[in-house]
């Protein structure tokens, strides 16, 4: 069953000149219980998606297409119907667990709110249920965490007292933007398998917005790709990774480091650096750093080319990159 | 919490301590005393002798900071030069009109500052934060005696609605209010446009950090979120700047009690200066140090109340 299907998702923002196109034309669907990984580097796009799908993109956005979440249109829908979505069905984890928990308010309190707010709970039965879902999230001290202020926590453990707030409603979609890029590596890889845990568990579906490739391949069922406001590619995350027809992703995966290879080694760099989006032209915004450009690639949008298994390139050249990876 | 009171309670003893010195220090150094303002120029030499020995003014200072520091503590502030009666009931007096002109005075700075601070920070860079905020220079730019004088010619003088000035006593509460209305307007407009601006730049800060964002990511709506999550956050620099403007205006009406002819504190510390009836002003301005390091550390307390932060860097 399609939860979440995402049509020609557009986010444009008011400039000086012109409207500045930060997502441009995103299409992507997610079934229920089904991850999703978005890969990209900073300015890539990829955490204004994630918003949009909140509705919580900046005041002066403007998004267009189509977001369909349970057969619901979002996109255009009035903020008192977006705002009972949000936290309910929808939920976001960020970041920073330091900054994005409130510093003056109780952990417990923080993960007590939304089911005060969707489920209509007294304070003192979300209480109680915020220190249940806190064990749930297999914290060492519940009552403890509860009880604490967040800055009395670790970054792992706030971390994990975000994924409580998070999924305290049972939403069928969880969006998490870089939840794991502030923290250690080994915290890292516990709070990821912990999603990975609820995810099988409650059969909700997981949005995870990374930098990260290697994060986003061993947790995501789909990948898609992000880059200058485009989905280049996207598809399930075998085939991506192992028969990618974009030169982008190919020469992400490239730069990866290779376990095995001499001490000392350079890694692979990706050379020139992303446009900014106001320098985007007409044409494919990798253009000016892909080794295979040519000419139609200045001056055309890529078309969105369909392979077998849902597998989805925006590349001129795609049907030339086979299995060359 | 209790080691942080601890705390704060030795910093506030130790900060009167301070204070009484550099008060008795600025007393002395001032050139005249009260028996030769008393006597006039044309006194002799001896009858001044005299009299300073009357008034305990020949007493070596050691002697003297001791004599007036157990007096404060016993609730004993001595007696006038000037008036020849006790200090105590003086100043007691004039707080009646100071302390009550003050507080109605900051209830309307912060009353307005929270209200138009809000305001302004919800609607950031549209119309009506920026009518706000012109509003607030003007409250800044005007002279609070030149709004004095206006409101007297406008409300008292013109319209008849209060008294132009001069303060009934307590006897009848309603005319007692009635008479501090316009000086807690003409004290409070500046400080409300000094408080505007800073509960308006606090706002906005807690507006724009990553809890805010989650806060609406759990579906609350924007100004629940701001009164519930913002707000909070932008109480302790608001706080902070409301406890020195109280301080401020407990100490600076003099030129508006001026105005209004309000036998307050400034009054009688401005005439017992050119009196030079030093234990008088001794005695008014340790109160008012007394005043503003009390309010201080409420003021303390309040923000680690809000900020648990606050308590844990103190512990």
């Amino acid at each position: 069953m399609t939860l979440l299907a995402v049509e020609d998702l557009t986010v444009d923002l008011p400039a000086a000149d012109r409207a500045v196109r930060l997502v441009d034309g995103a299409t992507f669907r997610l079934r229920a219980g089904e991850s999703l990984g978005v890969v990209g580097e900073s300015g890539s796009g990829k955490t204004m998606t994630a918003l949009a799908l909140m509705g919580l993109q900046p005041p002066l956005a403007r998004v267009g297409g189509s977001i369909r979440f349970e057969g619901r249109e979002l996109v255009g829908l009035d903020e008192d119907a977006m705002r009972r979505i949000r936290g309910d069905r929808i939920a976001m984890i960020f970041q920073e667990p330091m900054t994005a928990l409130n510093p003056l308010v109780r952990v417990g309190a923080q993960v007590a709110e939304p089911l005060v707010l969707h489920r209509g709970m007294s304070r003192r039965a979300a209480g109680a249920e915020a220190a249940r879902l806190l064990a749930h999230v297999r914290l060492a001290d519940p009552e403890r965490a509860a009880r604490a202020y967040p800055f009395e926590l670790s970054g792992g453990e706030r971390q994990r007292a975000m994924i409580a707030m998070a999924i305290g409603c049972s939403p069928r979609l969880v969006i998490a933007d870089e939840p794991t890029t502030a923290l250690d590596v080994t915290v890292q890889a516990r709070i990821l398998a912990l999603l990975d845990g609820l995810r099988a568990e409650s059969g909700m579906a997981l949005i995870l917005v990374s930098h990260d490739l290697a994060v986003v391949a061993g947790h995501c069922d789909r990948v898609a790709v992000m880059y200058g406001g485009l989905i280049l590619e996207s598809g399930p995350t075998d085939v991506v990774l192992r028969r990618s027809r974009n030169p982008y992703t190919r020469a992400l995966l490239e730069a990866r480091p290779e376990p095995g290879a001499p001490r000392g080694a350079r890694l692979k760099t990706i050379p020139g650096s992303p446009p900014h989006h106001r320098d985007v032209g007409p044409g494919c915004p990798f253009a000016g750093r892909c080794a295979l450009t040519l000419d139609v690639c200045r001056s055309a949008r890529p078309p969105a080319i369909a392979f077998a298994a849902g597998h989805v390139s925006r590349c001129f050249r795609a049907a030339e990159l086979e299995d060359a990876a | 919490m209790a080691l942080f009171l601890l705390q704060r309670l030795a910093v506030l003893a130790a900060t009167l301590v301070v204070a009484s010195l550099v008060v008795f220090a600025v007393m002395e150094i001032l050139p005249g005393d009260a028996a030769e303002t008393m006597l006039g120029p044309t006194a002799t030499p001896e009858a001044v002798a005299a009299l300073s020995h009357k008034l305990g003014l020949d007493l070596p200072l050691s002697v003297r900071y001791a004599r007036w520091i157990a007096g404060l503590a016993r609730g004993d502030l001595g007696v006038s030069a000037a008036y020849g009666s006790a200090i105590a009931p003086l100043i007691g007096a004039s707080l009646l009109v100071s302390l009550p002109l003050a507080a109605m005075a900051m209830a309307l700075a912060a009353a307005i500052a929270l209200a138009a601070g809000v305001y302004a920070a919800d609607r950031r860079g549209r119309a009506g934060d920026a009518a706000v905020m012109g509003l607030t220079q003007i409250g800044l730019a005007v002279p609070n005696f030149w709004l004095a004088i206006l409101m007297v010619i406008v409300f008292a003088v013109t319209l008849r609605l209060v008294p132009a000035g001069g303060f009934p006593g307590w006897g009848d509460p309603a005319r007692a209010v009635a008479a501090l209305i316009l000086p807690a307007i003409a004290l409070g407009v500046a400080q409300a446009a000094i408080l505007t601006r800073v509960t308006r730049s606090a706002l906005l800060e807690a507006l724009n950090e990553d809890y805010m964002r989650t806060a609406r990511a759990k579906g609350l709506s924007r100004r629940a979120a701001l009164w519930r999550h913002a707000l909070p956050n932008a109480l302790v620099p608001v706080l902070t700047i409301m406890g020195l403007q109280f301080a401020n205006l407990i100490a600076g009406a003099i030129v508006v009690e001026n105005v209004f002819v309000l036998p307050g504190l400034g009054r009688l510390m401005l005439q017992s200066i050119s009196n030079r009836d030093t234990l008088v002003v001794e005695d008014g301005v340790m109160l008012i140090a007394v005043l503003v390091i009390g309010l201080n550390f409420l003021v303390d307390v309040a923000c680690a109340a809000i900020d648990p932060r606050l308590r844990q860097r103190a512990a």
